[in-house]
């Protein structure tokens, strides 16, 4: 049953209380993160140990110890003379009053009061919090210690921008993975993921050099696998379902200021390619790079008030963009029109970078082609507003190297910026993956409804990622204490509290089962198709 | 009742103490035991806080007699009489009451009568008693002439022994000692020094 651990002596509401250990509770036994339930006389109050310390009555005590060699005076003194004291900060009323009752878990507005008894939580306990699976409700993995599952409102999750960080190694792959698993079982969005590394979309791999599903091999029917790189899928044998192009005159300005840095580029340069853009509209990109007589080149550039040395600093960079095999004058397909038809069947759509990783690539892309597909939302949402029709499905961009996109130097000229602060004004919201954190605008950060953080060791980083969160200093010290591997925190929007948890396994042939049996959408074909 | 055994006559009564007279020379109950008087209907209990044998008639000290003997027991031996010159006495400090088949740990409303019986109390009336510790508060600041680590000391020994886990119900009352006495250190130390097991 409840394992009791001692009695409330003082606290606020601000500060958490003070909870004296009883002597029969081992100090030893109390760990940072574990769940408590409060006993007070009319609610049931529920939260987390968020510091451990030791306390006696007299401080002569101090000065001349006990004779605790002899173990019956340790034992006398123990809980007594000298005992423990947990400091535990309650966070959410679990019973008693009507709300509670009715609604569930509600947060807290007072305080239990003195003497009330505090037990360590049950699993019980711990399940009412954190719901068990269900239609919305996604089990992500367990609390620290324990056996309960961990479920996410993944519903809930959905409606804002989301971030997962964590330094390298720790885990935020595999995580985002049972994310997007998540998502598309559980809610009503579509995914579209820009995967850096591919390893979202057909096979990955885990640091022990096994392979690892991605989202195609588990779903096939529900997710499509782009391409930019069509002959290293193929050589990864990767069934893919589209590959693409990209057109020169899909190239805007605001994408080369996003590459000024990668690209070298003079910020004289970035003007420059506004004014080209004005002179020639849509062909501005061939017209930059044809090869003129030096005659009429200078007439051009004092036309438009262009130096010579930006105009080679500009072309230089766009060379670079031109040699991307990718990048063509005049493309047969059109990208962004496929990816809008696959999600507007609410197929998730995986674009693998095949070789051209490098973060060129990566920002020009992934910049472009969410902000056509979010202009397209834009447009069907308020045509949808206007007309009372059906909106556009929810759709979550999954992006990775955030910080590339997202810092202060440059988060006003991307579309991810737009996004992140609009919320889901127009049924698009952002799924950001980061290990650098503190790279990130802090407006961006602070807009972010659920956070998942597994360990971060750079001061600067931990800050950013709990700015602004009530119970920093306990969290704090929550995350710093977190595993290297597979242990993360989350707090925010999808969770009643912040908890430390470990993330589900992913990787075995036990855990896809989980994975997919679960599902309410995962079909009957999908699975047999997984074990042949 | 075979079970109690009856040590003496109460002869001088307050609401806080009691004396009572021993019927037999030296048979006095330990220092710290409990004893009890009083009838069915009201009982009280007591914890032995000091005794004394003098002579019977004040005044008259006795001198002494083993000049020539070889023992104390040969003392008297050759004069019987002595048993019926000198008495034993003990002094208990009233620590609970019982009224019916409640027990309370606080002073009764009247105190003993004189020439009511004193008995020993039994090994299972001790653990019932000893549930609460209560007594300990009384023992503290009763101002005795004992010095009160002593008192208490050699009260919790008695009881202990009525327990099956002795060691337990030293635990648990040195526990309420350090509670009673937490402006009081080196009381406590001294008073854990003389229980520890
Ligand atoms: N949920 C999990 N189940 C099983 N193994 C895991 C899990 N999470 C992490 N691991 C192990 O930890 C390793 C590192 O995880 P992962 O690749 O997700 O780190 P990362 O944070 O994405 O690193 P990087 O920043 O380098 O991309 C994995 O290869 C795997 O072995
Ligand atoms: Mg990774």
């Amino acid at each position: 049953m409840s394992e009791r651990l001692g009695i409330v002596v003082s606290g606020s509401l601000t500060k958490g209380m003070e909870v004296k250990l009883d002597s029969s509770a081992s100090i030893e036994d109390m760990a940072v993160g574990r769940f408590v339930t409060i006993e007070g006389a009319k609610r049931r109050f529920f939260g987390m140990i968020s510091e451990v310390s030791l306390g006696m009555t007299d401080q002569r005590l101090a000065l001349t110890p006990p004779d605790v060699a002899d173990p019956f005076i340790a034992e006398v003194l123990a809980g007594t003379s000298t005992f423990g004291t947990l400091h535990v900060s309650p966070t959410l009323v679990i019973g008693g009053d009507a709300a509670s009752l009715l609604e569930g878990p509600q947060p807290v507005k007072t305080v239990p009061s003195h003497f009330s008894v505090v037990n360590l939580a049950s699993e019980r306990d711990v399940e009412l919090v954190f719901g068990s699976e269900d239609a919305k409700r996604f089990f992500i993995g367990n609390p620290l210690d324990m056996e309960t599952k961990l479920c996410l409102d993944l519903e809930e999750f959905v409606k804002r921008s989301n971030g997962i960080f964590g330094k390298s190694g720790t885990g935020k792959t595999f995580l985002t993975r049972i994310l997007l698993i998540g998502m598309l079982q559980k809610s009503q969005a579509v995914n579209l993921v820009f995967d850096m590394h591919n390893e979202y979309g057909w096979e990955g791999s885990s640091e022990k050099g096994t392979k690892v599903k991605g989202l195609k091999q588990l779903f096939p029917s529900r997710v499509a696998v782009f391409t930019l790189d069509e002959e290293n899928s193929r050589h990864r044998q990767v069934i893919t379902d589209f590959a693409v192009k990209i057109g020169y005159d899909e190239i805007e300005p605001a994408d080369i200021s996003l590459l000024r840095q990668t690209l070298n580029l003079t910020e004289q340069a970035t003007e420059a390619v506004y004014r080209l853009r004005q002179r020639f509209g849509k062909d501005w990109l061939s017209q930059t790079l044809e090869t003129r007589e030096p005659e009429e080149t200078r007439t051009l550039l004092d036309e438009l008030d262009i130096h010579e040395s930006t105009f080679q600093n500009l072309r230089r960079g766009l060379a670079t963009i031109q040699r991307l095999p990718f990048i063509e004058p005049k493309p047969p397909t059109n990208a962004v029109k496929a990816i809008l038809e696959h999600l507007d069947r609410g197929t998730n759509v995986v674009l693998e970078f095949g070789r051209y990783r490098d973060i060129t690539a990566y920002i020009l892309v992934a910049n472009m082609l969410s902000r056509r597909i979010y202009a397209q939302y834009q447009e069907r949402m308020e045509k949808a507003m206007a007309e009372d029709t059906t909106r556009p499905t929810p759709l979550v961009i999954t992006i990775e190297e955030a910080h590339k996109f997202l810092n202060p130097e440059v988060a006003s000229q991307t579309i991810f910026s737009t996004i992140a602060r609009e919320m889901r004004k127009y049924n698009v919201t952002l799924l950001v993956i980061d290990q650098r954190p503190s790279g990130i605008d802090s407006e961006v950060m602070s807009q972010m409804g659920t956070k998942i953080t597994c360990l971060l060791d750079n001061e600067r980083d931990i800050d950013s990622v709990l700015a602004g969160v009530s119970g920093r200093n306990e969290l704090k010290s929550v995350l710093s204490k977190l595993a290297a591997k597979r242990q993360a925190l989350v707090f925010g929007h999808a969770v009643p509290m912040p908890v430390a948890f470990q993330p589900r396994e992913y990787g075995s042939a036990e855990s896809y089962r989980g994975f997919t049996a679960s599902g309410k959408t995962g079909t009957k074909e999908d699975i047999e198709k997984l074990w042949e | 009742m075979a079970e109690k055994e009856r040590v003496g006559e109460v002869i001088e009564a307050s609401t806080t103490t009691l004396t009572a007279q021993c019927y037999e020379l030296y048979e006095i109950p330990p220092l710290g035991s409990l004893v009890k008087t009083g009838d069915s209907s009201a009982e009280l209990y007591a914890i032995v806080y000091n005794a004394a044998t003098t002579s019977l008639e004040p005044g008259r000290r006795p001198i002494a007699r083993g000049k020539d003997e070889t023992s104390e027991e040969a003392i008297y031996r050759s004069s019987p009489q002595l048993a019926k010159l000198l008495r034993s006495e003990f002094g208990a400090v009233v620590v609970g009451h019982k009224e019916g088949d409640r027990l309370y740990h606080h002073l009764p409303p009247q105190p003993a009568r004189i020439h009511s019986f004193v008995y020993q109390c039994p090994p299972a009336e001790v653990r019932e008693f000893g549930q609460s510790f209560d007594f300990l508060n009384i023992l503290l600041n009763a101002g005795l002439p004992v010095p009160a680590e002593e008192l208490v000391s050699a009260a919790l020994r008695q009881m202990s022994r009525a327990h099956k886990d002795p060691r337990a119900f030293l635990v648990a009352a040195g526990k309420e000692l350090a509670i009673l006495l937490s402006g009081n250190l080196n009381q406590l130390k001294a008073i854990l020094g003389r229980i520890k097991q």
